[in-house]
């Protein structure tokens, strides 16, 4: 049976550049899977997020942020959280900036 | 008509100032709103219109944009225009600096932050680490200048497609005679005043901006204290601050079609980061730097601002035109070749770059 997709919550900076999409599906493949297989799963069809999102080495941006349930990923294990299935993915432009 | 564009790079966007005779502007803008541009590059060859920006987004990273309408609309690659290979373990800060090759009108060099030169092969749509110069068994060694530690200037040689020069701050002069893949430091004569013992070090120094001259192996360079001349490509430095306010400032500019006429724009001192006595000026020199003189009618006194190291340009128009963009938002133009300037832009973010040019 399979699992329930991951639903992928874009923030409003980053839509403008994918058509105005505001939110992706991205099946999981499993129970649980990382934010880093999430992403490279989520970015397959919107490549122009993945820079804007993560740099060369697949890390986070330091102001962006990826909060899995509520909970601020890249505060713990960051790309490497895991993402039950199911789970609502929120990626946040931080509060940052002058 | 020939169309003079003045693309002005600032810490929260792009605006082009755009003239059909140098005295009327128009301004456009802003481009990417909240995002730095600290390069700019204006592709004439062939007869193009295109303009490259370095772009960053304090949320969404560094990136390159590219328009080929003389910068009335942009696009970026989906996929990561310049980014570092993975082995690199590196990723990109900024891109400082994006020059078109003069020997292959599809080259398009980028100096970044960190400390690395990249190649386009396709005008500026990809671009490819340089190996040669990231491998240098110096790297590890160069410091951040407090801008950030970057490739900021990018000389190829015209006629010359073997000769190769950058700068970085710190780390100094390096050159290459084959094209870029072996890479050797090129500062003698430059002085690091600010090295406790040995002020003549092989490499290490402060350069914040080299220009390309007329004359035969001619360059010019604007440093951390200090103002150099070379006559030899950059084997040797002569210094020829004697005559100018002060030898400390970012920029440097050298006259497109005559030998020996270069332009800097003096800053008070290294801890004292306003014009000298106040007044915005530039320093124009006729001889090579054997002697000088202030140019700064229509520039402000009263002026505690400062001009950053690619925040001036030169067009190609007879006479040339001298552009000067401020840490305070205005930018200042001259149709005579620096004699008088007038502003163009006020109350912009800090200006980063300045970029003019003539379009067909």
């Amino acid at each position: 049976m399979p699992s329930a997709p991951v639903r992928v919550i874009l923030p409003g900076m980053l839509r403008d550049l994918v058509g105005g999409v505001a939110e992706i599906e991205v099946e999981s493949p499993s129970d649980s899977q990382t934010v880093a297989e999430l992403l490279d799963r989520a970015f397959s069809g919107h490549r122009i997020l993945d820079g804007k999102v993560r740099d060369e080495r697949g890390q986070i941006r330091r102001h962006v942020k990826v909060f899995v349930n509520g909970e601020d990923a890249t505060r713990g294990e960051g790309v490497g959280a895991p993402v039950p299935a199911g789970a609502r993915v929120h990626i946040i432009n931080a509060v940052s900036g002058g | 008509m020939t169309e003079t564009i003045v693309a002005i790079g600032t810490r929260k966007g792009l605006w082009i100032a755009r003239s059909t005779d140098r005295r009327e502007w128009t301004l456009e803008g802003p481009h990417f709103l909240m995002s730095e541009v600290a390069s700019v590059a204006v592709d004439t060859r062939e007869g193009r219109s295109t303009v490259l920006a370095g772009v960053k987004s304090w949320h969404w990273g560094p990136t390159v944009q590219v328009s080929t309408d003389g910068g009335r609309s942009w696009t970026e690659s989906a996929e990561r225009a310049l980014s570092f290979p993975s082995d690199t373990d590196t990723a990109l800060e900024r891109v400082w600096q994006l020059t078109p090759d003069p020997n292959d009108a599809d080259v398009v060099w980028a100096g970044v932050e960190p400390h690395a030169l990249f190649r386009s092969t396709d005008r500026g749509d990809s671009y490819e680490l340089v190996r040669g110069l990231w491998d240098h068994p110096h790297r590890p060694t160069w410091e951040p200048g407090f801008g950030g530690g970057a490739v900021h200037t990018v000389l190829p040689e015209a006629g010359h497609p073997e000769n190769l020069l950058v700068a970085m701050s710190t780390g100094g002069v390096y050159r290459s005679g084959d094209g870029g893949k072996t890479w050797a430091p090129s500062n003698p004569g430059i002085r690091a005043g600010f090295m406790p013992d040995n002020e003549y070090p092989e490499y290490g120094q402060c350069v914040h901006k080299v220009a390309r001259g007329q004359g035969e192996g001619e360059l010019f360079a604007q440093n951390h204290n200090g103002v150099y001349r070379s006559h030899d490509n950059g084997a040797s430095w002569d210094s020829i601050a004697d005559g100018l306010p002060t030898d400390f400032g970012f920029t440097v500019l050298a006259h497109p079609r005559r030998a020996g006429v270069v332009w800097v724009v003096p800053v008070a001192d290294s801890g004292e980061r306003i014009p000298p006595g106040a007044q915005l000026q530039v320093q124009r020199s006729e001889d090579a730097g054997a002697t000088w003189r202030q140019q700064a009618i229509g520039l402000p006194d009263h002026s505690y601002t400062c001009v950053l190291r690619d925040a001036a340009s030169l067009d190609a128009a007879d006479p040339v035109g001298v552009y000067l963009g401020t840490r305070n938002g205005d930018v200042f133009a001259s149709a005579d070749e620096g004699e008088s300037f007038h502003r163009i832009a006020t109350q912009l973010p800090d200006v980063l770059v300045v970029r003019a040019a003539q379009l067909a």
